[in-house]
């Protein structure tokens, strides 16, 4: 995984999880959301949206931590993230080899 | 998963005229994202939004006003400023955004922009600083680098652009910052900051404008983006005359300035309503 | 002085008479920025809107001044500016937003003798023509002509009144001489003065059209802050305001602006007669030239001319219909005014070739005087019989 920044506490910290939803017929694949999202959830889809762009398509969905900055950096209101229901067994901990 | 992913309300939609989203902007233009941020920090600050108005003048970033769903007023090219400035001085319970782009603000806009920074007037201005003017082609503008390829600069640009920050400091800005797009949760932060502070606050936002001037300079949006990740560094605090904007030196970051002073309503009352 | 309508008999200039008919009238902002000759609407402003909870801005320029006033406009506040030749040349992108964006307000124009810097001190009425298309685009507009400071009093008002009847920016197109002219003004009681309020959103805010026609053509007004979400623009836009980039729509808006004065024009236009009822030559003429007129029309009777005068209050729009009918009744028209043939143009048109149409006119730095105008009179006498 690659971040930006490295957070000092990144082995500690509990994280949520987060399910990314795109609206495919805002996206002008700009790949913004796809080359910053910090755990590489996302890959450019080889489909065509409406407006003849590829929208991203979630290749990890497991991996996204809610952190909403993909969300932020999409120029179209394209796609955003919600928390995921917490899931059985789930410590909510993640580990930094993920 | 497939429960949630039928509902398709992006968080901003309140506060956008979704019937007319997709907006006008290009692919990996910036405006998008500042005006995101821009809308997150409204939403995040508390101001009350029945009382809040956009104002811009004209240009790619000028059609800003267009989207928010809030009062909202596309002006003339260069006169958001003082179009604002008789909006706020006329209700000073409203608080007034000025959204637009460089060329509007500082060029044909430029003697607006310092005056109401002078007089202190209560507005936050945010500046979509994309190094030219979208809208028309790509043309040179006041913030265009030295050298820089464009249209009306075909050989390269002879002039040397404004460093913002200073210009705002030395005016009289009660509030002056800048990022870049990549930057959104400090840019946010900092949008959620002006919009409380009172006085004249600037935020300039580097954004890439793919279309016209990163295509004549090489530049591809995710080529932008790198800089912004690369050739930056935050330094709040910094002194305004340090911030130039130069990618071979590296680009300064931050908020520069955070003070207040007694706004032109301030000063107005104390002078001028004294007996009433 | 802290009323903000000085009721009572006064000796004041014409440009202090206009600050005064702006505080009655209910304006509360100005934003201007000095320029001789109507440097003095400015200072009285900046003295006299505090003291009635108003504001005065100097602006950077004109260009500002009218945006400012545009923005306090939109922020629900009667607005003002006042300035001349140069500084009204600087309004007019503006002045245009203010048509298509149907923003209520007043601009005063203190004539002087241009073009640019002209004779900044001495008057003319040369900018007849700039009012009525200064602005770039095909429009309507309402301009007022004030000949005595008594009507710059009364005009200002008169021009809050249609401005926000109708929902667009008024001129008042008056020139040195009246501005800085000192004369009797008579300040009526508050009572007295009726006034006029820009028609209000009603209904649903989350239905509310803020470009939708009411009855007589103008859309009622949704101001900054009441809740409404408004999008005000100044590209070509439909009923919601949104920008629509058609020719459609532009001829859909353009009609709407134009019809809310064309369909009114008998309430807008305001016109007075003088010694017209056997008249064979009518003089038309406004402002401070119609004063000269007036004289003229007297000495040309006492020398057996059949003179009179038909003064426009309203310069625009203009009273076509009116003069086209009074052609049919004498034997010529004289248009007297400060410029080489503005309004005369339209006199000529509107008279459709019926009769000769005269024109008495210079291009500014001095009052026509009513000796020029009875010389005319008499020479055309001579030609027609
Ligand atoms: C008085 C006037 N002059 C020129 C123009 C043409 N024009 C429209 S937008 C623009 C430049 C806008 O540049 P900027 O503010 O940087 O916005 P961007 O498109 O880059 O976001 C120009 C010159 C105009 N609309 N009005
Ligand atoms: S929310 Fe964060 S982790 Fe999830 S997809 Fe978006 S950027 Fe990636
Ligand atoms: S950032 Fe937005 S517009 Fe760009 S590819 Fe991602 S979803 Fe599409
Ligand atoms: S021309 Fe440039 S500034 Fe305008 S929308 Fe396109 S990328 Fe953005
Ligand atoms: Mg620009």
């Amino acid at each position: 995984m690659k971040y930006w920044r490295v957070p000092l506490d990144v082995d500690e910290i509990q994280v949520t999880r987060g399910i990314v939803h795109i609206v495919e017929e805002r996206c002008k694949g700009c790949g913004y959301c796809i080359a910053y999202c910090p755990r590489d959830v996302l890959e450019m889809s080889s489909k065509y949206n409406v407006k003849g762009y590829h929208p991203p398509v979630v290749k990890k969905p497991e991996a996204c931590v809610n952190c909403h900055y993909c969300e932020t950096i999409c120029p179209d209101f394209a796609i955003y993230s919600v928390e995921a229901p917490p899931q059985e067994g789930d410590d909510g901990k993640h580990s930094a080899s993920c | 998963m497939d429960k949630l992913k039928a509902r398709s309300d992006h968080p901003l939609d309140a506060l956008l005229r979704t019937d007319r989203i997709p907006h006008i902007w290009c692919s990996g233009c910036g405006i998008g994202t500042v005006f995101a941020s821009c809308l997150v920090a409204m939403q995040t600050s508390g101001i009350d939004l029945n009382k809040t108005a956009m104002v811009s003048g004209i240009g790619c970033s000028g059609r800003g006003a267009g989207y928010i769903k809030l009062d909202s007023y596309h002006t003339t090219h260069g006169r958001a400023i003082p179009f604002a400035t008789g909006m706020k001085l006329a209700n000073p319970e409203l608080n007034v955004v000025v959204f637009s782009g460089d060329g509007d603000l500082f060029a044909i806009g430029g003697n607006h922009f310092i005056h109401a920074a002078r007089r202190n007037v209560e507005l936050t201005v945010i500046c979509v600083n994309n190094l030219n003017y979208g809208m028309t082609g790509g043309q040179a503008a006041a913030t265009t680098p030295c050298m820089a390829k464009t249209p009306t600069t075909p050989l390269g640009n002879p002039e040397t652009p404004f460093n913002l920050p200073l210009l705002a400091y030395a005016s009289g800005a009660s509030y002056v910052a800048r990022w870049t797009i990549l930057h959104t949760r400090d840019l946010t932060k900092s949008i959620e900051e002006a919009l409380t502070r009172r006085g004249f606050s600037f935020i300039e936002v580097l954004a890439p404008c793919p279309t016209g001037y990163g295509r004549r300079n090489k530049e591809k949006p995710l080529d932008s983006l790198r800089l912004y990740q690369e050739r930056t560094v935050i330094k709040n605090g910094a002194d305004p005359s340090d911030v130039i904007l130069d990618y071979q030196q590296g680009i300064t970051l931050g908020k520069f300035i955070d003070h207040e002073r007694p706004t032109f309503l301030d000063s107005y009352d104390k002078t001028c309503r004294i007996n009433f | 002085m802290n009323a903000a309508v000085l009721t009572g008999e006064h000796f004041m200039t014409g440009d202090v008479a206009c600050a005064e008919g702006a505080l009655a009238a209910g304006c509360r902002f100005f934003g201007g920025y000095p320029i001789t000759p109507a440097t003095e609407i400015a200072e009285r402003m900046a003295d006299r809107l505090p003291c009635v909870g108003g504001i005065y801005i100097q602006m950077e320029d004109e260009i500002a001044s009218m945006a400012a006033v545009l923005g306090a406009s939109c922020a629900g506040v009667k607005s003002m500016t006042a300035t001349s030749g140069p500084g009204f040349s600087l309004m007019m992108e503006n002045l245009g937003l203010g048509l298509v964006t149907e923003t209520p307000c007043v601009v005063v124009n203190v004539q002087r003798a241009g073009p640019s810097t002209g004779l900044p001190t001495l008057g003319a009425q040369g900018d007849m023509m700039q009012a009525r298309w200064g602005s770039h685009g095909h429009y309507e507009i309402i301009a007022l002509a004030p000949a005595s400071p008594q009507e710059m009093f009364y005009h200002t008002i008169m021009a809050f009144n249609l401005s926000e009847t109708y929902r667009l920016p008024v001129l008042v197109m008056a020139d040195e001489v009246t501005g800085h002219l000192s004369e009797k003004v008579v300040i009526p009681e508050p009572g007295a003065i009726k006034l006029k309020n820009r028609p209000k959103a009603k209904g649903r805010k989350d239905r509310f059209k803020p470009f939708q026609a009411g009855p007589n053509g103008v859309a009622p007004m949704a101001i900054a802050g009441e809740g409404y979400g408004i999008h005000v623009t100044g590209l070509t836009h439909d009923e919601r305001g949104y920008p629509v980039m058609t020719e459609g729509a532009q001829e859909e808006m353009m009609h709407r602006i134009v019809a809310k004065i064309r369909d009114n024009l008998d309430d807008i236009i305001q016109t007075e007669s003088y010694r017209m009822d056997d008249a064979e030559i009518a003089i038309i003429s406004y402002g401070v030239s119609s004063r000269s007129s007036l004289a003229a029309v007297d000495e040309a009777r006492e020398q057996g001319i059949k003179a009179g005068l038909l003064r426009l209050i309203t310069v625009w729009p203009f009273p076509e219909q009116l003069v086209n009918k009074l052609a049919d009744r004498v034997r010529a028209l004289v248009t007297v005014e400060i410029n080489l043939g503005q309004i005369h143009l339209e006199v000529q048109r509107s008279a459709a070739g019926k009769v000769p149409v005269h024109l008495v006119g210079h291009t500014g730095g001095t009052v026509i005087s009513p000796d020029t105008i009875v010389e005319k009179l008499r020479e055309i006498r001579s030609t027609h019989g």
